[in-house]
C-alpha cells in the first residue's frame, strides 16, 4: 500500500537555508532515509545526504527528525505522524557544511585529548594478560558505541552553550568511562576528568541516554559512575582517607 | 595529554523556548513541576503541623525517628535548647536528612534542573540563559555531598523498619497490653518500607560504594554481587523515587486522616 507524505528538508549551505518541502510515495516499511534518498533521485539530486550501512552501524545519517535528533535509517516513517510535513534538518550543535551534512571534525580532534588505554605490567611471560569475563563484559556496553555522535549533538551543555573548549561531552566521557573501568588499564584520569574534560557541567539530564541509538545507558553507566569517581578523590575525605579512590 | 583542541565552532544559541521538536516537549517537566511542587507545598505545612502526626501504632514517616515532641518520643519532649522564637514541631529535627537525600539525588537533579530552572527545559530546546557554570563551581558543587545523605538514607530505612514493627503492636484496653495485628494502616507504613528501600537501595552513590568503584570484579566477587543488586534497583530508580515519594505523602495523609477522625482504619486481624 502507498501513500505520499510531505518532508520539510533543511537545503542551504554555510550561507544560510531554509526547509523546502518534497512530497514522496511511501511504502510499508519504509524508514525516513529510504524517504530522503528517493526525494535525492527524483526530485533534487544535488541534495547533500550523508549515509553509509543502512543499518544502525555507521552513525552517517545523524540529523534531527521533526527536532529529535536521530539515525534516518534506524527512524521508521511508520513511527512518525504523516498528516504534518516530516522535518528533517542537520545536527545543530556542529558546523553546517550542506544540506543534512554537518562537521564532526571537533570529536575526533577533541577525542586526541582523552590519555591513551595504558595497560598495566603483562601477567604472563609471553606479555600477555589475563582479564574475566566479568571484568570484559562491564565494559562491553561502551564499546557499542558507533559514534554518531547524537549525544553530543543534543547535549545542552555543547548546543545551547557551546562550551566546546571546557565540556568534553557524552560520547568521550563514555569513551573515558571505558578505559577509567577497564581491568587491564592503569592511567590516573581523574584529574582530566574533572578539569581538561569538564565532568562538572554535566547536570544529568539525561539527553544523551535518550537518543543514542545503541540504547547504551550513558548517564548511569559511564557519567555518573564517573562523576562519584571524581567525589571519591576531590570531594569525599571519607574515602580518601580509606583508600577508595582510585 | 594532546594539545588542546582549537576548533572553531559557530555560535548558533537558540532562544527560550526555540525547537522543531513536534511533540509536546512541556508535558514531561510540566509534570514534575506541578507533582514536586505540591509535594514540597503539602510536606512543609505538614511538617510544621507538629500534631495529628501519630495514630494508635502508626507514626507518618515525616516525623520519623521521633526524637523529641511527643510522650513517645525517644528523647523525650519538646528539648529546652529549642529557640522560643522559632516554630517547633518534631518533623524539623528530622526531615532535612530525607529532603537532601532527594535534593541531591542524581534522578531528581536532572528532573528539577529542567522543571524549575529550564536548564534545558527539555531535551533539543533553547534555554532562557546564556551563561551556564554547571555542577562544576558554587552552589551546585555542593550536589557531590549526596552519598553522605544517602548514608543517613540507609539509616533512616532502619527507623522506617522500626516503625512498620510497631505499627503491627496494637493497644488491647481490654488486657491493657499491646497485641499483635494488622490495620490497614499497617500495611501502608509497610509499602511506605518497601517502595523506600527500593528507592535507597538504587541510589547511584550506594552502587558506586558497594562495588561500582572496583577495577576488577572478579578480584572482588561480594561486592560484584552487591553491585548487581544495587543495579537492579537502580535501573527503576525514576520509578522508586516517583512512587515512594508520592506514598510518603500519603502514608502522613492516612496516619493524619485517622488522627483527625475523618478516616477509620480498617483492622484486619
Amino acid at each position: 500500500m502507498t501513500a505520499t507524505a510531505t518532508f520539510s528538508i533543511w537545503r542551504g549551505d554555510l550561507q544560510g537555508g531554509k526547509l523546502v518541502d518534497y512530497q514522496t510515495e511511501i511504502v510499508q516499511g519504509m524508514v525516513v532515509l529510504d524517504a530522503v534518498r528517493r526525494i535525492q533521485a527524483d526530485q533534487a539530486n544535488d541534495m547533500a545526504v550523508r549515509w553509509n550501512c543502512k543499518a544502525g552501524k555507521c552513525g552517517s545519517c545523524a540529523t534531527e527528525i521533526n527536532g529529535k535528533p536521530r539515525l534516518m535509517c534506524m527512524t521508521r516513517l511508520s513511527d512518525l505522524s504523516t498528516t504534518q510535513p516530516i522535518r528533517v534538518e542537520p545536527m545543530r550543535t556542529f558546523p553546517h557544511i550542506r544540506d543534512l551534512v554537518t562537521d564532526v571534525s571537533w570529536n575526533f580532534a577533541k577525542k586526541r585529548t582523552v590519555r591513551k588505554f595504558n595497560p598495566r605490567k603483562p601477567d604472563a611471560a609471553d606479555g600477555t594478560w589475563r582479564m574475566a569475563q566479568i571484568d570484559v563484559d562491564r565494559v562491553q556496553e561502551f564499546r557499542k558505541c558507533i559514534e554518531c555522535f547524537l549525544c553530543q549533538d543534543v547535549c545542552h551543555v555543547l548546543r545551547n552553550h557551546q562550551l566546546f573548549d571546557e565540556y568534553i561531552g557524552p560520547r568521550l566521557l563514555v569513551y573515558d568511562a571505558a578505559l577509567v573501568m577497564h581491568p587491564l588499564d592503569s592511567d590516573q584520569r581523574l584529574a582530566d576528568l574533572r578539569h581538561a574534560h569538564g565532568i562538572g557541567y554535566c547536570n544529568i539530564t539525561k539527553c544523551c541516554t535518550n537518543v543514542c541509538p545503541e540504547e547504551i545507558k550513558i548517564t548511569d553507566n559511564a557519567i555518573i559512575p564517573l562523576k562519584e569517581r571524581v567525589v571519591d578523590l576531590y570531594f569525599d575525605p571519607l574515602t580518601r582517607l580509606f583508600g577508595g579512590a582510585r | 595529554m594532546a594539545a588542546p583542541v582549537r576548533i572553531e565552532i559557530p555560535s548558533r544559541p537558540a532562544h527560550f523556548g526555540q525547537t522543531s521538536r513536534t511533540d509536546p516537549w512541556w508535558a514531561t517537566p510540566t509534570v514534575v513541576f506541578v507533582v514536586l511542587s505540591a509535594f514540597v507545598v503539602y510536606s512543609i505545612w505538614a511538617a510544621l503541623q507538629g500534631q495529628d502526626y501519630r495514630w494508635g501504632p502508626y507514626l507518618s514517616p515525616l516525623y520519623s525517628p521521633e526524637l523529641f515532641g511527643g510522650p513517645q518520643a525517644w528523647l523525650g519532649g519538646k528539648p529546652m535548647w529549642w529557640p522560643h522564637w522559632l516554630i517547633w514541631s518534631p518533623a524539623i529535627l528530622v526531615l532535612w536528612a530525607p529532603a537532601g537525600l532527594r535534593v541531591t539525588c542524581y534522578y531528581y537533579r536532572g528532573a528539577y534542573y529542567k522543571a524549575f530552572w529550564a536548564d534545558p527545559p527539555s531535551c533539543a530546546v533553547g534555554e532562557p540563559r546564556q551563561s551556564y557554570r554547571g555542577e562544576n563551581s558554587f552552589p551546585l558543587i555542593m550536589q557531590n555531598i549526596h552519598r553522605y545523605f544517602m548514608y543517613l538514607g540507609v539509616l533512616y530505612l532502619f527507623f522506617l523498619l522500626h516503625d512498620a514493627w510497631e505499627g503491627l503492636w496494637f493497644l488491647n484496653p481490654a488486657v491493657g497490653h499491646r497485641v499483635f495485628g494488622l490495620g490497614v494502616g499497617s500495611i501502608v507504613l509497610i509499602v511506605d518500607l518497601i517502595l523506600l528501600s527500593g528507592y535507597t537501595f538504587g541510589c547511584h552513590s550506594l552502587r558506586h560504594l558497594v562495588g561500582g568503584s572496583v577495577k576488577q570484579f572478579s578480584a572482588c566477587p561480594v561486592r560484584a554481587r552487591l553491585f548487581g543488586c544495587a543495579s537492579a534497583f537502580n535501573r527503576r530508580h525514576m520509578v522508586w523515587a516517583w512512587m515512594s515519594l508520592c506514598f510518603v505523602a500519603f502514608t502522613d495523609i492516612y496516619v493524619r486522616l485517622c488522627a483527625t477522625g475523618i478516616w477509620t482504619d480498617w483492622r484486619i486481624f
